[in-house]
């Protein structure tokens, strides 16, 4: 393996007001994985982003991130969030949202400069957004704002992407649209992408890792039925992978 | 107005009116879309102790307001981030205490009990010089920490997460925030007292808002709405000799109301978009 490693995770445990979240997680991101972690709801997964991005204390395991604290390595991700949970009559534009992208390079008591306007215009125009750049926020689709996010975390120039259940507030004919996105953005970038819903994120990525407080993970796009059981705590049925997998509720 | 002006009074009444309008037009901003409505209710109210404390040890009332309320302002802070109990029950209790221990000081004090009414309810009309260019200063200090950190209460107040991910301390911002919402409680006391801050630091910053989605023209609208809430307020008030601060405080939210109803009328009658 000559690809480098940014995220390392050793037998890392999380746990929320007293209720066990993640046990002996371990994982190794790597510089050009495209990674899909899928789980039931409440399984950990958005925990587990927390983690990495220091955002939430483990309470035993050792994170590294690009070889540092997540702290400190943070900088070099990207982050879209699973809910906006900001006020819709927020007022600023779509331009002043995805420039606070900007902030860690542009430093406090400055304006931004001529480099985080050229880059926010670009993250617009990738995400072809920008017809909507004097827009309030707010008033976007669910669809368009999520873009708006990801282009807030593209303008930090990530090298690594964090996307928590980035399709849940998008229509699905846009969805086919969003994956094109990423297999162009995974060229540049490590991206993992968190989601409950195993059907749509399995045809595109590359690695496909399973939580449910516990990781079951090998490093490929192989999933040992024995393992889904065990996360979902259900009956399986597996088809040969390319072909989205289904999980089926006992009747 | 321009006769009522000859008299000194009158004229230290509307600077201290427009030095309110400036302070709370735009920390009201911040207010209004970080929801900090109720700790800004507890940290005005709370400033009470100081102004007891100021009474006790026998120094001005408003300098014992302004480091009063900077600490009851950090320590809701402190204590609705680190402990472990909710926000709003946090803010209850201390809001009371600050009041409490303003009472005790107050009634340790010997001699005749302070104008209390001037404190709670506000007497612009009786702002000594003193205190104009203590509010001139704090105004100063506010206008400057927001020109140079913009960008970063922006981020803050939209989205903390991201706002720590991108690396900035961001509770040191709040904490910055904080202080800067003691100074305006502290401009305000004097304009339109302890009890009525609130409507100051929220009005005019939220009828803005129903005419702009861009937080500095949201800001600059807001200073203009305080700047006729106050002068308004402070004319009908010596006209038909009324308490300023409450005048004040009824020109705000009749304003309001206001813009509120004519927005659905014109909604109603489809006459432009509200």
């Amino acid at each position: 393996m000559t690809s480098k490693e940014v995220v390392r995770l050793e037998d890392v445990s999380a746990h929320y007001d007293g209720v066990p979240v993640l046990e002996g997680v371990n994982l190794s991101i790597y510089q050009d994985d495209f990674l899909g972690i899928i789980g039931p709801n409440g399984g950990g997964k958005t925990t587990l982003l927390k983690v990495i991005l220091g955002l939430v204390e483990p309470g035993r395991g050792r994170v590294s991130v690009f070889g540092d604290t997540p702290e400190k390595g943070r900088k070099y991700i990207g982050y879209v969030s699973q809910y906006s949970l900001f006020d819709r009559d927020f007022p600023a534009s779509v331009w002043d949202v995805v420039m606070m992208g900007r902030l860690g390079k542009t430093g406090p008591f400055r304006k931004y400069s001529k480099q985080d306007s050229d880059a926010t215009l670009r993250a617009l125009e990738a995400m072809e957004i920008l017809d909507h750049r004097d827009q309030q926020i707010g008033k976007l689709s669910g669809g368009q704002q999520q873009r708006a996010f990801i282009a807030r975390a593209l303008v930090t120039e990530p090298q690594l992407l964090l996307l928590d259940e980035p399709t849940a507030s998008v229509d699905t004919p846009l969805q086919t649209d969003f994956y094109e996105l990423l297999e162009r953005l995974k060229q540049r970038m490590a991206i993992v992408l968190v989601s409950h819903d195993i059907s749509t994120i399995s045809i595109y990525v590359d690695k496909i890792a399973c939580l449910n407080r516990e990781l079951y993970y090998h490093s490929s796009k192989e999933l040992a039925a024995e393992d889904l059981e065990a996360a979902y705590r259900c009956p399986v049925e597996m088809i040969a992978h390319g072909v989205p997998h289904r999980v089926l509720k006992e009747h | 107005m321009l006769e009522a002006l000859q008299y000194e009074f009158m004229r230290n009444a509307l600077i201290a009116g427009l030095l309110a309008a400036v302070t709370c037009g735009i920390i009201g901003c911040y207010v209004i879309v970080k929801r900090m409505v109720f700790i800004s209710g507890g940290v005005s109210h709370a400033s009470f102790g100081g102004i007891g404390l100021g009474y006790f040890l026998g120094i001005t009332p408003i300098v014992g307001a302004l480091f009063f309320t900077i600490a009851s302002a950090l320590g809701m802070g402190l204590v609705t981030r680190r402990a472990k109990i909710t926000e709003d029950t946090a803010i209850g209790i201390l809001w009371a205490m600050g009041m409490a221990v303003g009472i005790i000081f107050i009634g340790l004090t010997p001699g005749y009990p302070p104008d209390l009414m001037s404190y709670l309810f506000g007497d612009i009309l009786i702002v000594p010089p003193s205190d104009i260019i203590m509010m001139l200063i704090l105004a100063v200090i506010i206008i400057l920490v927001v020109v140079l950190l913009y960008k970063e209460f922006l981020a803050l107040s939209f989205d903390e997460e991201f706002a720590t991910v991108v690396g900035l301390p961001v509770e040191r911002l709040y904490f910055l925030l904080l202080i800067l919402i003691a100074f305006t409680v502290v401009v305000l006391i004097r304009v339109v007292g302890i009890i009525l801050v609130i409507a100051l630091l929220t009005i005019p910053a939220a009828t803005a808002r129903r005419f702009t989605h861009d937080l500095k023209k949201m800001m600059l609208l807001s200073i203009l709405f305080g700047g006729f809430f106050t002068s308004a307020g402070l004319w009908l008030s010596f006209e038909l000799d009324l308490a300023s601060g409450a005048t004040i405080i009824l020109v705000s939210g009749v304003t309001f109301l206001a813009s509120l109803f004519l927005s659905r009328l014109r909604l109603m009658t489809g006459v432009g978009r509200g």
